[in-house]
């Protein structure tokens, strides 16, 4: 069904299967509105959640998905693994396949470790975020949500709000929007936008009423705290005077923007509460979006296949 | 290929017709019965069921509509992509009777799943099946509660129904593929 | 010496006005009305007009500094805003720009607002200069945008290097959101060492450790190219080396925002002049070679150099009359300003007084986004005047900072201030 056996990234991504995964996403959300949340498309399939760096949300999503679909899911946390009594991760990874499982969906601080699993093992490998580099997930339940709301993506007004230089979030929504057609400017301090990301087809502005005015929604990016101390962003008062979307821009603009957050929220910082729980926000929406998304690609990765051994 | 005609559009009105009447016959407590078509035509022949139950006795009953991709037995073999949104039950099925509607009952395997799904939705007191077209060739112990009309089938034909919802017109053929 | 508020009508007459901003030399009154220009022409105010006869003196745009330290907070015993304001004004100079190193140091919004407001008290325009890094430490970016709202027009860590090449960058990078320039005080502290005097056949001849060019020139390539990359707006300080003027020169074919000041000292002094170990000499960057101090005087001439800026530096006696090595760095300037700019570069060689005037009047204040068309109807009156001809030996009378460092004592300067105005004050030095 799906082009390529593996997600990676969003980058080089076939549009039509974009629309595949949307439009089966949001079948799997009907079934999250059901009493009994189950369907059996999966059963008998067995999913490894590798996860070497620390994560709540995105691993809680992939879990619900997978239980969701009757698959079979195993927790694999690097902290508590044979990583550190120095395996290496070529053997971990084979070590895990040698138990006859069918899908890995990993997370990995380091940019294309996904790509260097594909090397080792034959199962589906799903990218749940490596390092700084894509986070084709996230991404695709970003524009699961926008095309919910809008109806449509190709012609989309965008705007991606904050720390771009280290944000997955931002580069795997950059491919995926402009694969669909639709148009991004980039927000944030200009020491964190990437010097030469004006090669992916995306416009920049340090100005962030202007792109407010100009957008259909803002996908706005968590600041992280702990770079504040490094002097990337200097103050917490500076960034929100600057690019928080505090309720007063909101008011200015008297336009029914749609926000987003790819969470956790830092209140008071990048977004003020009251917007984050306003009518305009659909940060909620995203995270049931999320597991719908994921359940997607799962079943369209996994399904129609039985147990290896076959 | 070879096409017959065996129902044309009043023939398929008239079936219809008298499957309400089964239905309001067979079933005492009309006010507990819903309706549920299955993707694709099961769909708009519970839609003309539910009208026509209303002009019969001023009652529209609630409908909603099955797909019925996510609960197919063959989810080893095959991978199908399902029509978007094509389950809609805003309902709880709890203590109701479910009316399953389809065009065409065959291996029933389409029914086991949809009654899969339906657990998904709540307990119903009652299922009961309307079909327009039963073909025969069970593979599974399945039985339809109404029947439009039974057309026995050999190898090398099937049924081919048409509904001006979905297609041009409306219309039940037999169809021979020549060998 | 006389400061005092204006009358409400003051008429300067049969003087030669210099205009740089309209590129005028010309002849004509200017009658100031409640401290802005009412009329130049042939004009005459009401008889009650309080009238400065300027014949045979010059009148201009006050000058503008862009780099003097006036050492409030912290260090009032050296210098306050105050005191710092009027030796300013006794210099010709109606708008300065002070250098955040005090302590503490100019590193938050609230730290400009204090600046800011205690210029309100003073006869001439004050500006602060923010701090880049927090405590000038060098590691944490300051709040640039709030600093700027507060009144900041520039940033820079003066008389602390940045010498970490990726704060530099994240600091050029982030300016770009208020677009204002970048000030690095250029000299690489590795190889500076421990260097208090030019590197050459000076400092050994006197023994004392020496600071090579190269240490200026390499930081000056870097933020050059810096600049370069991140497309932002760089001017650098107090150049000192030929090797620095020729990478300005090269950049400034390839990008519009590099501008850069020199000091008087390094167009008048050279190393021969530190012989006698006079630490009022002693400078940071330091006072170099003849051949650098030629390049410096071309470089003015061809405009590699876009104007002069004091680096105005007080120090309490203490300081200065130690041993060399010990002395702090830096000499007090605004008071022997124009005299000793105008002696080398006018009168030792060959520039014109109204090329002198652009580079202390309309050129740093278009590098700071300041007013440059002050000669025009309805503009607040910013005037210096100028005995151009007068020849005179300086001396502690006409210090008025509170800190004496100069090494200008006894020494020949070219060229007076009478009078300044700004705010709608009026001073003269008598």
């Amino acid at each position: 069904m799906l082009e390529q056996k593996h997600l990676l990234g969003l980058e080089g991504y076939p549009a039509k299967d974009i629309q595949t995964i949307i439009d089966t996403a949001l079948n799997f959300r009907e079934v999250l509105d059901r009493p009994i949340k189950k369907v059996p498309s999966l059963q008998g399939v067995t999913i490894v959640n590798l996860f070497f760096e620390n994560s709540t949300r995105t691993k809680i999503s992939f879990e619900l998905a997978q239980k969701r679909l009757s698959a079979d899911t195993v927790n694999f946390s690097a902290s508590s693994s044979s990583l550190k009594k120095g395996e290496s991760f070529k053997d971990t990874s084979q070590n895990i396949e040698a138990m006859k499982i069918d899908a890995v969906v990993m997370r990995h601080p380091t940019p294309g470790a996904p790509q260097h699993l594909t090397n080792f093992i034959d199962s589906v490998i799903i990218n749940a975020g490596d390092g700084t580099h894509e986070h084709p997930t996230q991404a695709i339940l970003d524009m699961m949500s926008l095309y919910e709301k809008f109806g449509k993506l190709k012609g989309l007004k965008i705007g991606i709000i904050g720390d771009i230089l280290h944000s997955r979030v931002a580069l795997s929504n950059i491919y995926g929007l402009k694969i669909m057609g639709a148009e991004i400017t980039l927000c944030g301090p200009p020491n964190l936008i990437p010097k030469y990301i004006n090669n992916l087809g995306v416009v920049c502005s340090n100005n962030i009423d202007d792109v407010i005015e100009w957008a259909d929604a803002l996908n706005v990016l968590r600041i992280q705290k702990e770079r504040m101390g490094r002097g990337l962003v200097p103050s917490v008062r500076e960034y929100r005077s600057f690019f928080g979307i505090t309720s007063d821009r909101i008011k200015n603009h008297k336009k029914e923007i749609v926000i987003m957050h790819p969470g956790p929220i830092n209140r008071g910082v990048e977004i003020d509460g009251s917007v984050a729980d306003s009518d305009q926000a659909i940060i909620l929406d995203q995270v049931l979006n999320g597991v719908a998304s994921r359940m997607a690609i799962l079943y369209l990765l996994c399904g129609g296949k039985s147990t290896k051994g076959e | 290929m070879k096409k017959t005609i065996i129902m044309d559009r009043q023939a398929i009105a008239r079936s219809i017709a008298r499957i309400c009447h089964e239905i309001l016959e067979k079933n005492d407590n009309h006010k507990d019965i819903v309706l549920v078509g299955i993707h694709n035509r099961g769909v708009p022949l519970s839609e003309r069921f539910q009208n026509k139950i209303n002009k019969l006795i001023g009652l529209k009953l609630e409908r909603g509509s099955l797909d019925i991709t996510f609960h197919r037995d063959d989810f080893r073999e095959r991978l199908v992509v399902p029509e978007v949104k094509g389950t809609n039950i805003t309902f709880t099925l709890n203590d109701k009777v479910v009316i399953l509607v389809d065009d065409v009952l065959y291996s029933g395997r389409t029914i086991r799943a949809a009654l899969d799904e339906l657990n998904s939705f709540g307990r119903a007191s009652k299922v009961q099946l309307a079909v327009l077209v039963d073909r025969g060739h069970r593979e599974l112990p399945i039985k339809a509660d109404y029947i439009g009309k039974s057309i026995p089938t050999h190898e090398g034909e099937h049924v081919n129904v048409t509904l001006s919802e979905t297609d041009d017109e409306d219309s039940v053929l037999l169809v021979r593929h020549k060998e | 010496m006389v400061l005092e508020k204006m009358s409400k009508n003051v008429l300067l007459t049969n003087g030669t006005i210099i205009d740089p901003f309209h590129n005028k030399t010309y002849e004509a009154n200017i009658w100031i009305k409640d401290g802005k220009i009412f009329d130049i022409g042939d004009v005459r105010g009401p008889n009650s007009s309080d009238i400065i006869n300027c014949s045979g003196k010059i009148i201009t745009h006050g000058f503008c500094d862009l780099h003097v330290h006036f050492r409030e907070p912290g260090r009032e015993d050296k210098e306050t805003i105050k005191t710092g304001a009027i030796a300013a004004m006794s210099g010709g100079f109606t708008r300065v720009c002070v250098m955040p190193n005090t302590n503490p140091p100019l590193d938050s919004p609230e730290a400009v607002n204090f600046i800011v407001k205690k210029a309100q008290e003073c006869p001439i325009h004050i500006h602060p200069i923010g701090a880049v890094t927090k405590g000038q430490g060098g590691k944490d970016l300051t709040e640039m945008g709030l600093m700027h709202q507060e009144g900041a027009i520039a940033f820079s860590d003066d008389g602390i290097p940045i010498q970490d090449g990726a704060m530099m960058r994240i600091a050029l990078e982030y300016s770009k959101l208020i677009d204002v320039p970048i000030i690095n005080h250029a000299e690489d502290e590795c190889l500076r060492g421990e260097g208090v005097m030019n590197e050459g056949k000076i400092s050994t001849r006197l023994g004392l450790p020496g600071n090579p060019d190269l240490a200026e020139s390499f930081m000056v390539h870097r933020d050059l190219e810096l600049a370069k990359l991140t497309n932002a707006k760089i001017h650098v300080p107090h150049v000192s080396t030929a090797k620095a003027v020729e990478l300005i020169r090269k950049m400034k074919e390839n990008k519009d925002d590099v501008t850069a000041e020199v000091t008087p000292h390094h167009l008048l002094f050279n190393e021969e002049d530190l012989t006698s170990y006079d630490t009022n000499l002693k400078v940071a960057p330091p006072i170099r070679t003849e051949n650098d101090r030629i390049s410096l005087i071309e470089a003015v001439k061809d405009g590699t150099i876009d104007c002069i800026a004091t680096d105005h530096a007080p120090h309490t006696i203490e300081d200065k009359e130690t041993t060399f090595d010990l002395a702090s760095y830096g000499m007090i300037g605004l008071e022997s300003c124009f005299g000793a700019v105008n002696r080398v570069l006018c009168k030792e060689s060959g520039m014109n007084l109204d090329d002198l005037i652009c580079l202390m009047t309309n050129k740093p204040r278009r590098i700071m986004g300041f007013d440059t068309d002050l000669f025009s109807k309805g503009k607040s009156a910013e005037i210096t005047i100028i005995d151009p001809d007068k020849d005179w030996i300086f001396s502690k009378d006409d210090i008025r900072s509170k800190s004496i460092n100069s090494p200008y004592f006894g020494r020949k300067l070219n060229g007076k201030i009478i009078s300044t105005i700004a705010r709608s004050y009026i001073y003269k030095n008598v």
